[in-house]
């Protein structure tokens, strides 16, 4: 009886390194410009050539301009259009499957990867992004790596990897109307820490995960680093099956039958046994806001900012500017941000649209969303969503990771921001910047309010 | 690579929890295609004022703890973003060591490829180092020898690590993994085609 995680592992090992660490088959290696620029750099100094160039995939998506109208080479980064310059060399020269600014198959990579079909399950997939795991969420065995690594995986399409531990979150009930993956997420964070998950691969099971649409999963799988568990994975079903389907890279007629027996087979055993199990009840979750400057310092949308516990939340409350005891709900905000790998596909946009419709954001506050991929944008206007965005008073950009982290433009430095992305570290989304994670829905709801504001009331239908 | 045998120098007790590496190397300062030149940037935003000036306040820029080799931290150091310039940014500094009772598992791997040993002691071990360390106003030296595994504290008290066999082995020796790994390229190309036939749609 063995788990998903133990099958699709052992699946890929082609060699034993003495006792604590495995040579793992890699299946895909994805690259984007920030960190791929300096992995290609470093594999031509060193006069090497890419092992198998059918297996990497570059987008070009970091430090691209969200701008309306951007160049091949528009970035907010100094040195964005050199590294830019030399991620599309190397893609060319090399003959990778490379996606460009302005391919329309362009967005930020976790949200490509399962889109494309270039993630699947089954597959050890790797990118220089602590993101990554976000792909488990069609059942992908995904991690981050650092340069280094991923350079080792360009010369030789396998990685050195100590296997972890396993973990189970499970996820039971049902979500109420207006709580999201996000709040999921969240919620788990906040009850386990950010440490939480250390030296383990978590798997997310329940009857709330099953129920979730897969880019629901994919939000959940997006934050597993967060609380430090490197891989993050829902092991796949019949909606993986039907959401991967005819996908541009997926497998094709008789090579998809096969595929699809194959994940089957993945699955993890009834009885097998997980290193550590955790369990959430969904039935009375509430939305989830952060307050502090870890994932981990979150509590529900009524909650109040809680009395500091050690140096750690003395110091995010020092750099957040709150007191304690103050409700989350009614904190001014002067920026509302709807973008990253974390929510910004179609159902988080048209979440955020079902609270913005006929509503006007908040005079003095600036309202932001960035789509996820091209594609996500493209079918967005085709259901008129980017008309709610507009009329709402929300800026609407090309896709990239945009303003999730700082990479020069200081928009929104010194100011506080409610957003749909994944980190509030300090500084992590400009200088002094004061973030707030949320679900699209409750940001929606916030940049109407002009404050941390519960989306449940404006909910149609909640 | 650059190999790693044993260090004895100053420790910096930077006993903060959580410490991610947007703050060890912030996004901005992430551009160019080099290996190099991410010293300077190190907690940016800790180390310099606004108008670019040192700050007087944060502890690696006193003396002696600006000329550190070793670094003291408490849980989930190097959590967040897997940016591999964070080690290198600490390596340029002049860091071969960080002891803290938890690493961010993508920095932990990154560091044992930049020349920098990540050791972890449970936190009571971390604090006792730093408060001998502190009593000897920054001057007491620590010592992380990787071949013993194993850290010394001014006192001359002794506190024994495990680091991992393999990333052990490569650091001791500074080999060149890919090399090492291309070593093994039939052994690779026996798998692949094993694996292709069972699952095609991967290659």
């Amino acid at each position: 009886m063995r788990t998903f995680f133990d099958k699709v592992w052992d699946d890929h090992v082609i060699a034993k390194l003495g006792d604590d660490a495995d040579l793992l088959q890699i299946d895909r290696l994805v690259l984007h410009e920030l960190s791929g620029s300096q992995v290609v750099t470093a594999l031509a100094k060193a006069g090497r050539k890419p092992m198998n160039r059918e297996q990497v995939y570059t987008v070009i998506e970091h430090l691209i301009s969200t701008r309306p109208g951007r160049g091949p080479t528009d970035s907010p980064s100094k040195s964005g259009p050199i590294m830019i310059e030399a991620t599309r060399k190397a893609s060319r020269e090399w003959g990778f499957h490379f996606i460009d600014y302005d391919d329309p198959r362009q967005g930020i990579a976790h949200v490509v990867a399962p889109e494309q079909g270039i993630a699947f399950p089954g597959a050890t997939l790797v990118c220089c992004d602590s993101h990554t795991s976000t792909v488990g969420g069609v059942g992908a065995l995904a991690w981050g790596i650092g340069a280094s690594e991923a350079e080792h995986v360009l010369a030789t399409q396998t990685l050195a990897q100590s296997k972890p531990k396993t973990l189970r979150v499970t996820f039971d009930g049902r979500l109420r109307d207006g709580v999201y993956a996000k709040d999921m997420i969240l919620a788990l964070i906040g009850r386990i820490g950010a440490q939480g998950g250390i030296g383990y691969a978590t798997e997310f099971a329940g009857a709330a995960v099953r129920s979730l649409p897969i880019e629901g999963r994919l939000t959940l799988c997006n934050m597993a680093i967060e609380f430090q568990s490197k891989y993050g994975f829902v092991p796949p079903d019949d909606a993986t099956f039907e959401y991967l389907a005819h996908r541009e890279f997926s497998p094709k007629g008789a090579a998809w039958d096969q595929a699809v027996a194959y994940w089957r087979s993945l699955a993890t055993d009834p009885g097998a046994v997980f290193d550590h199990e955790v369990a959430i009840d969904c039935d009375g979750l509430a939305p989830q806001v952060t307050w502090g400057t870890s994932p981990q310092h979150v509590t529900s949308i009524d909650g109040i900012v809680p009395r500091p516990s050690d140096d750690g939340e003395e110091k995010a409350l020092g750099y957040m500017r709150l007191e304690p005891g103050t409700p989350l709900a009614g904190l001014a905000i002067d920026v509302a941000y709807i973008g990253s790998c974390t929510n910004a596909r179609l159902s988080d946009l048209r979440a955020a649209a079902a609270v913005l419709k006929g509503r006007k954001v908040k005079a003095g506050v600036q309202a932001v969303c960035v789509p996820g991929s091209t594609p996500v944008k493209h079918a967005a206007e085709a259901e008129g969503l980017d008309l709610i965005f507009k009329e709402a008073g929300f800026e609407w950009h090309e896709s990239a990771c945009g303003f999730c982290g700082s990479i020069g433009d200081n928009r929104f430095a010194d100011l506080r921001v409610v957003s749909t992305t994944n980190r509030n570290f300090e500084g992590r989304q400009g200088p002094k910047t004061r973030t707030h994670l949320a679900s699209p829905a409750t940001v929606a709801a916030s940049a109407i309010a002009g404050c941390i504001a519960d989306a449940r009331p404006l909910i149609p239908n909640s | 690579m650059e190999s790693f045998h044993r260090v004895t120098g100053i420790a910096a007790p930077l006993m903060r929890i959580n410490v991610d590496t947007d703050q060890i190397i912030p996004t901005l300062f992430l551009g160019g295609t080099d290996a190099r030149g991410y010293g300077k940037h190190l907690f940016h935003h800790w180390r310099y004022r606004e108008d670019g000036a040192p700050n007087p306040d944060f502890l690696l820029n006193q003396p002696p703890y600006d000329g550190a080799e070793v670094l003291l931290a408490d849980r989930n150091f190097g959590c967040g973003s897997s940016r591999e310039r964070a080690p290198k940014a600490l390596r340029e500094f002049g860091i071969r060591a960080v002891i803290a009772p938890s690493f961010g598992g993508i920095f932990f791997n990154n560091c044992y490829r930049n020349g920098i040993v990540p050791v972890e002691l449970p936190i009571e071990d971390v604090r006792e180092i730093a408060r001998e360390v502190e009593a000897s106003a920054g001057e007491g030296r620590v010592t992380v020898d990787l071949e013993a595994q194993m850290v010394t504290s001014p006192s001359g008290r002794r506190y024994v690590f495990t680091a991992p066999g393999t990333l052990r082995a490569m650091l001791l020796q500074g080999v060149d993994e890919i090399e090492l790994t291309l070593g093994r390229r039939a052994e690779i190309e026996a798998f692949r085609i094993r694996d292709r036939a069972r699952r095609p749609w991967a290659y």
